[in-house]
């Protein structure tokens, strides 16, 4: 029971800093790196909320496919953040 | 991307493709199904597709070939459905039949047997396909918008 709510704060600190993480950033390529992240956590999330169904489908699309989706955008337009 | 990128991608693709497959195989007995494994899958073909250049991908990865898929699975998926429409739509005649996919389950816990469920595993595999081909028609797509490619990205 320790475990599992140790585990569960845990993954909540990491998703919360990585969504900072993600608006902090200048380099797009890290933002995108870490809302995959993000998707992953949420994920373990999930598993830990003891739905796995949905965790696999939040692993393959979130941290997959929508990572791969936003490195494409990165790629057609410009990859530093630019101010104002 | 860079060589480090492409190495693992080439490395990484067959075994992404084995567990996607897995899981639409499994998907009437463990979590998970033709849309999660068809997920996985898409995600493999994007890791190819993110790594390499874009004539690479054009001669590697054919469109056509990813909206057929498409819509092989959901014909595929309509005539498993059609197929029971003796009794009813979507009846699963094929249940403890001993045909395909017809062994009986014994009661009590789930042994795991894969040769069970009737006209389930079928469908759980017309899913997968279509929507492997769908997502991968998705993801080709965005990258179509950006031909240019590996002007600004490292």
């Amino acid at each position: 029971m320790i475990f599992e709510n140790l585990t569960q704060v845990l993954l909540l600190i990491g998703l919360i800093i990585s969504a900072y993480l993600a608006i902090k950033f200048k380099d797009l390529l890290a933002c995108a790196i870490a809302l995959g992240i993000f998707s992953f956590l949420l994920s373990l999330e999930f598993y830990v909320l003891q739905a796995p169904d949905v965790a696999i489908a939040e692993a393959g699309i979130g941290a997959g496919l929508t990572t791969a989706i936003f490195i494409f955008a990165i790629r057609g337009t410009s990859r530093w953040e630019v101010e104002g | 991307m860079s060589k480090i990128v492409r190495t693992q991608a080439s490395f990484l693709y067959t075994f992404v493709l084995i567990f996607g497959f897995y899981i639409v195989a499994h998907g009437h007995l463990t979590p998970g199904g033709g849309f999660q494994g068809g997920a996985v899958i898409a995600t493999g073909i994007a890791l190819v597709v993110v790594a390499y250049k874009f004539d690479e991908i054009k001669r590697r990865i054919k469109k056509t070939s990813l909206t057929a898929a498409e819509g092989i699975g959901l014909l595929s998926f309509i005539i498993a459905g059609i197929s029971g429409i003796g009794v009813s739509f979507f009846y699963n005649w094929l249940a403890n039949s001993g045909l395909l996919f017809g062994e009986s389950v014994t009661y009590g816990i789930n042994p795991g047997y894969l040769n069970t469920a009737g006209t389930l595993p079928i469908m759980n595999l017309a899913v997968g396909i279509e929507v492997l081909g769908g997502l991968g028609v998705i993801v080709l797509y965005m990258l179509h918008f950006v031909k240019g490619g590996e002007r600004n990205a490292a």
